[in-house]
């Protein structure tokens, strides 16, 4: 149940009906020769895989696999989680055994490279930074030693990509974050954040679709809407977009408001 | 068009079928009826198609209307329901005259119960599922929990929703009287709601030292007020932090239970997030989510670990069950 296969990938039962599948790992062994560990690990003399980077390669290879997944889909299967280097992969118990899916899944892997990836769409999301739809721009700036105007500038410089969508319908996970933005999730999450704040946390930047609790902290909003039940498209951004922020004006954000409504 | 007018809501009643799969990629989690076992068994007590949408009504039922009259069964906890006054038995379909009105009071046992009615909640359906997912705001009924004075449409009674439903399915035939159809009593015995709940291990079992394990297969943790259909928040003993790696956010299965800062687990439910970035002890068996639907706050639960073929077996054997002629008795 905890077996690693060709393309560096790593098979985990998830739970009876569902298997998750790593990528991009490295053993202890493996990092040790390459790099200083991270973290040293007491009473563990195995080589056993450890999880601890997010890397585009792995990224690549779990939007790889869900694209075989949803091309060539496997009899059975119920469901697919990508996230930013696995995909759970959600089944029925009662028509495979993990063991069964995990094989079809090998064969699977084979053939990954050759996956044509759909054509990456770059989204223009505008926001209004900072005042209330921002309300904590002004401490990230003090955190980082940053005017306001540097730190927009700093977010809206960068093409993002979505890694996965997940959490909640419609929320994309944006990266990578310019290094010099980079401030920790709040301490305290708020119990509610409004739909369209854009957030950061560690080294990823976001847009809540919905109004939820949320621990990232907030510099803007955009007046977009993320996802739309009554279209077609639903989500506004897809696994494998790129991505990019537009700053704009409170009145511009209240003319782009209406227009969405 | 037959209709069901809200005269009372409850405390939180929303439309639910069996839910959204296939739709993870968007971060759009399968939502549907917190307690399965009870919808489904609703839903072929009425001779519906066991997926058909029902009311799902959380700890203080609803009071509701029928101008045109129904073919109403409801399943899952007892809610201490009145037609006109007059109590109506669970798990045994009963015919609502036009005009005369179901009661339901606070809950007597677990947290919800189903209101089921031939032809099944007629709603719009969103991404192939009639069931509201709340926290969005989508699906449903207008993507939120009724209100006083909602009018609900009871869709066409369908013949095809009797496959599975066994003899005598509808007694008249599209009059909507399904006569007194009830639940075998040794059904209702097997499909009971555990206050042991069966595990598998999560994926980041190994993470926890034997120490943080004891800790959780050997304490009794109480429901929090807090919990909702997103997840059970438990209150008990805290688990020691894992030391065994470092966490990035990946999928999540449905009763995964996670371990965040603090050390008091929570085990992600129907209208979970898709993905999370906390450690997962252990997950509950597929065939025990029935139970997650029905535990109320300050209800206390334990852990028992089964191995993975366990976890299979008793799948299969409460699907037979399921599936079993002999489920309702006419």
């Amino acid at each position: 149940m905890d077996t690693l296969a060709g393309e560096g990938a790593r098979f985990q039962f998830s739970s009876d009906q569902s298997l998750l599948v790593y990528f991009g790992e490295q053993s202890e062994i493996d990092r040790s020769k390459d790099r200083p560990l991270q973290k040293q690990r007491q009473g563990r003399a195995e080589a056993r895989p450890l999880q601890s980077q997010i890397t585009l390669e792995a990224n690549e290879k779990a939007r790889r696999l869900l694209r075989l997944l949803e091309l060539e889909p496997v009899a059975g299967v119920r469901n697919l989680h990508p996230a930013y280097c696995s995909l759970l992969i959600k089944f029925d118990a009662l028509r495979m055994r993990h063991d069964e899916l995990e094989a079809i899944l090998r064969r699977y892997l084979e053939r990954i490279d050759e996956v044509k990836l759909p054509e990456a769409r770059l989204v223009e999301v505008p926001v209004c930074y900072g005042g209330e739809f921002g309300p904590d721009l002004g401490e990230v700036c003090a955190m980082r030693g940053l005017t306001e105007a540097q730190a927009i500038k700093l977010h809206a410089s960068v093409e993002y990509l979505v890694y996965f969508l997940g959490f909640v319908p419609g929320f994309a996970y944006l990266g990578e974050l310019p290094e010099e933005l980079l401030a920790p999730r709040l301490a305290a999450p708020r119990k509610r954040v409004p739909s369209g704040s854009v957030g950061i946390a560690g080294n990823q930047t976001g847009v809540y679709p919905f109004a939820t609790p949320g621990g990232w902290r907030l510099i803007g909003r955009t007046p977009i809407k993320m996802f739309r039940a009554e279209k077609d498209g639903l989500s506004l951004l897809s696994i494998g977009d790129r991505v990019g922020f537009a700053p704009i004006s409170a009145e511009r954000f209240v003319e782009l408001e209406r227009a969405c409504a | 068009m037959r209709v069901i007018e809200v005269q009372a809501p409850g405390l939180l009643t929303t439309v639910q079928d069996l839910g959204r799969e296939g739709f993870g990629p968007m971060g759009v989690s399968p939502s549907g009826a917190a307690d399965v076992i009870s919808l489904r068994l609703g839903n072929r007590l009425v001779g519906n198609a066991e997926g058909a949408a029902g009311l799902e009504m959380t700890l203080l039922g609803g009071t509701f209307e029928f101008p045109e009259g129904a073919a109403v069964a409801l399943a899952g906890s007892d809610f201490g329901a009145t037609l006109d006054g007059k109590a109506v038995e669970l798990w045994t379909a009963f015919e609502a005259k036009p005009g005369q009105v179901l009661r339901m009071g606070p809950t007597r046992s677990g947290a919800r119960c189903y209101l089921c009615v031939r032809g099944g909640i007629d709603v719009n359906a969103f991404l192939g599922s009639a069931s509201t997912h709340i926290l969005s705001g989508l699906g449903g009924h207008e993507g939120r929990a009724l209100k006083k004075g909602d009018v609900l449409t009871i869709g066409p009674a369908k013949m095809e929703g009797q496959k599975r439903t066994g003899r005598n399915a509808c007694s008249t035939g599209g009059a909507g009287i399904v006569g007194k159809r009830r639940l075998a009593a040794q059904a209702l015995e097997k499909v009971k709601i555990r206050e042991v709940l069966r595990v598998t291990s999560g994926p980041q079992s190994d993470w926890f030292p034997e120490s943080a394990q004891k800790i959780f297969y050997e304490s009794t943790y109480r429901v929090a007020e807090e919990s909702n259909r997103m997840g059970i928040r438990l209150l008990g003993e805290a688990i020691p932090a894992p030391t065994g790696g470092e966490m990035i956010s990946e999928g999540v299965a449905l009763g995964a239970i996670q371990v965040p800062e603090g050390g008091l687990p929570i085990i992600l439910f129907v209208e979970q997030q898709t993905t999370g970035g906390y450690p997962k002890i252990a997950n509950v068996i597929s065939a025990d989510f029935h139970s997650l639907g029905q535990l109320r706050p300050r209800d206390e639960i334990r852990f028992e670990r089964v191995e993975w073929e366990t976890a299979r077996a008793l799948l299969r054997e409460q699907e037979e069950l399921m599936a079993s002629e002999e489920l309702i008795l006419a």
